[in-house]
């Protein structure tokens, strides 16, 4: 097992034709991903990387029966790709854009909630699971198949955490980056959640940021509902405040946000806490270990 | 992206919002007769900076005399005010409000924000207005009112009378409420807004509502459909080299340490940080190069770290992903071959091309340490900082 993707994934990608696509869904197919086409307005017939390119992700859908979409489209045109995805029943839709309007993602998280659809990012590296499926722009050689399931806000620091984990022998279930954006499509929570009924998943490494109250909600629930290991580290303990560092939502506003509330309430809830980003692949093998 | 106060008084007229009559000075000669067209015997002249805590720092003034408005002006354009919420060096002030007085029976506090956590638009208000309202939020939270707002529905009208009832308004004043409140829904989405704050909203002496101040952010990420908005950054409020990164896409944010750091990705670029403090050094930045860098925008980027006077050894970490570690590699030569380096260069390279961009760095001679771990490289990092 694993969580989200794994070999029955049937993915497509929007925006399938241009350049981070193409490169990062070349690198997929490679890896073993089953993307079975791709959808770029005006090159329906075309083949592109061997598979059909579609005009629609209705069309799409009708022709290979995906469930899942991986979005490059440009954040300007993002709002409407979403929507195509969530009209044309994709159940995972995988935001890869950096950009979209905050306004434009409380309109689609509520809807894609309606319809029992999940989103991951914007503002995100995407999905991997190790040894079967990869849907995202990490570097596929650091991972691993194996024990811990990682969650993060940032993709880099999803890397360090990857390498950290593969180095120490531990390896990856999946890893699920949700994204800088303060409106994620999906939180800490939805995905601890699969995690932890997870059969594969022994440990979880949760990588937080300043800005914003999902680590704290996460505490909440992992007080109550998790009953895995879990280690996490926050960015930010040396942010000042008011300013956005880097990603639209990893700001500390009106003094609240900071990464000391947020190391408080997870250490409040029994997570085991890392102080440095180097200490995150020590520390699950530690607490695995025991 | 943040507003002037008299550009959001002015978006505020536009949405039917109550302000006061004004006028901006760009030059002290013009402020007598802005402020007589006015045609009042008192006013309120506010210096226009992006930051709070003006007029303790001296940058509003109540006068009667129209000598007084050319004073002020001439006092403080061109000058920088310096407030609790500036660096050292202040704000600089390019323009002033002239304002009629309004006489003020009370102070109130109404504010829209994203909110994260339940994700909707929540529109806040208090009674307890013209104080931080943070402080308010920590002492007295029982005097907050809040309201939610759909993006694809009317704002609702039981929603205002709740709120101006927490407001302790009368009949009259509940139905100005009740419009300030669909407008300012509407402004907020209209203009994609990721904040609004009227500190205070007050009630005058003819008992009418009043926006007295104006603080609004525009979220940076529409500013692609807000053309409107866009023509109103003020570029002379932001800090020089974060404006300069910005021109080349890069995310900079200016510190008051000495270590300077160049990483890929915010998150890690955060990390960085955080344990250069664990090693007992202070960064003197915060710069994410992104995943779309090329050799030009990491020289530029290493040149906006080299501008920083206080910077005693630089950090570079990189996580090559989509990043290549080569091209980086690249774009540091090249501006060390422009700008010229003679402090310590600390490296640490993973991913992408590692290797080869090691190698291109061994070669070229520069002052260059290399680690390939984390803890470490902060740890040298500090060493040759001090």
């Amino acid at each position: 097992m694993s969580i989200l993707i794994d070999d029955n994934t049937v993915a497509i990608c929007q925006g399938f034709t241009g350049s981070q696509a193409t490169m990062h869904c070349e690198q997929a197919i490679d890896y073993g991903t089953n993307i079975v086409g791709g959808v770029t307005p005006g090159k329906s017939g075309e083949k592109h990387l061997d598979r059909p390119v579609y005009g629609s992700v209705k069309d799409a859908v009708n022709a290979t029966r995906a469930n899942t979409s991986i979005i490059f489209v440009p954040a300007r045109f993002c709002k409407n790709s979403i929507n195509e995805a969530l009209d044309a029943g994709i159940k995972l839709i995988i935001i890869i854009t950096e950009g979209i309007p905050t306004i434009d993602m409380l309109g689609l998280k509520t809807k894609a909630d309606n319809l029992g659809a999940m989103i991951i990012g914007p503002n995100c590296p995407g999905i991997i699971t190790p040894g079967s499926c990869k849907l995202g722009i990490m570097p596929a050689d650091i991972h691993m198949k194996g024990r811990v399931g990682i969650v993060s806000r940032s993709g880099t620091l999803t890397y360090e955490a990857v390498d950290q984990t593969t180095e120490i022998g531990l390896g990856q279930s999946s890893c699920v980056g949700i994204g800088g954006d303060p409106i994620p499509g999906s939180s800490f929570i939805d995905i601890l959640r699969l995690f932890e009924s997870d059969s594969e998943t022994e440990g979880i490494v949760m990588v937080g940021e300043i800005g914003g109250t999902a680590e704290e909600e996460a505490a909440e629930y992992i007080k109550k509902n998790i009953s895995k290991p879990v280690v996490a580290y926050i960015a930010g303990v040396s942010a000042p405040s008011g300013k956005r560092m880097g990603h639209a939502g990893a700001i500390i506003s009106g003094g609240k946000g900071t990464a000391l509330e947020k190391y408080l309430a997870l250490e409040d809830a029994g997570v085991v806490t890392v102080k440095s980003p180097a200490l995150i692949g020590k520390t699950i093998l530690d607490l695995l270990s025991s | 992206m943040n507003l002037h106060e008299h550009q959001a008084k002015s978006l505020f007229r536009s949405y039917d919002l109550p302000t006061s009559n004004f006028f901006v000075a760009d030059k002290y000669e013009k402020a007598k007769d802005l402020a007589k067209k006015l045609n009042v015997s008192k006013w309120v002249v506010k210096a226009q900076v992006h930051a709070g805590g003006r007029g303790k720092a001296g940058g509003v003034k109540v006068t009667d005399s129209l000598d007084e408005v050319e004073s002020f002006a001439k006092k403080w354009l061109g000058k920088n005010l310096i407030t609790y919420q500036t660096d050292k060096n202040g704000q600089p002030v390019s323009s002033i409000l002239i304002e009629e007085c309004t006489e003020i029976i009370s102070e109130l506090y109404l504010g829209v924000v994203i909110d994260r956590s339940s994700k909707s638009i929540v529109v806040m208000a208090s009674p307890e207005g013209g104080v931080n309202i943070e402080e308010v939020a920590e002492k007295n939270p029982e005097k907050i009112f809040k309201a939610s707002i759909k993006i694809d529905q009317e704002p609702s009208r039981e929603d205002a009378i709740k709120l101006s009832k927490g407001l302790n308004l009368d009949n009259n004043q509940t139905d100005q409420f009740i419009e300030i409140f669909k407008n300012l829904a509407k402004l907020f989405i209209e203009k994609d807004l990721s904040l609004v704050e009227i500190n205070p909203l007050v009630i005058d002496n003819k008992k009418n509502l009043k926006c007295l101040d104006g603080k609004i952010s525009v979220d940076s990420n529409a500013l692609f459909r807000q053309e409107e908005m866009l023509l109103l950054r003020d570029i002379t409020q932001e800090e020089p080299r974060e404006l300069k990164a910005s021109e080349w896409d890069l995310n900079y944010v200016s510190l008051d340490g000495e270590i300077g750091c160049m990483v890929n990705g915010a998150g890690l670029a955060m990390g960085t940080m955080d344990i250069i403090k664990l090693s007992g050094g202070f960064p003197a930045n915060f710069l994410d190069v992104g995943g779309g860098v090329n050799e030009k925008s990491v020289a530029e980027a290493f040149k906006i770290i080299l501008s920083d006077d206080n910077v005693k050894a630089i950090l570079i970490n990189i996580f090559g992903g989509i990043v290549k570690c080569d091209v980086v590699a690249e774009g540091i030569i090249s501006a060390v071959k422009e700008v010229g380096v003679d402090i310590p260069i600390v490296v640490r390279l993973k991913g992408n091309n590692a290797d080869i961009a090691q190698k291109i760095l061994t070669e070229s001679n520069l002052n260059i340490v290399f680690e390939s771990d984390l803890s470490n490289a902060a740890k040298k990092v500090v060493e040759l900082s001090i």
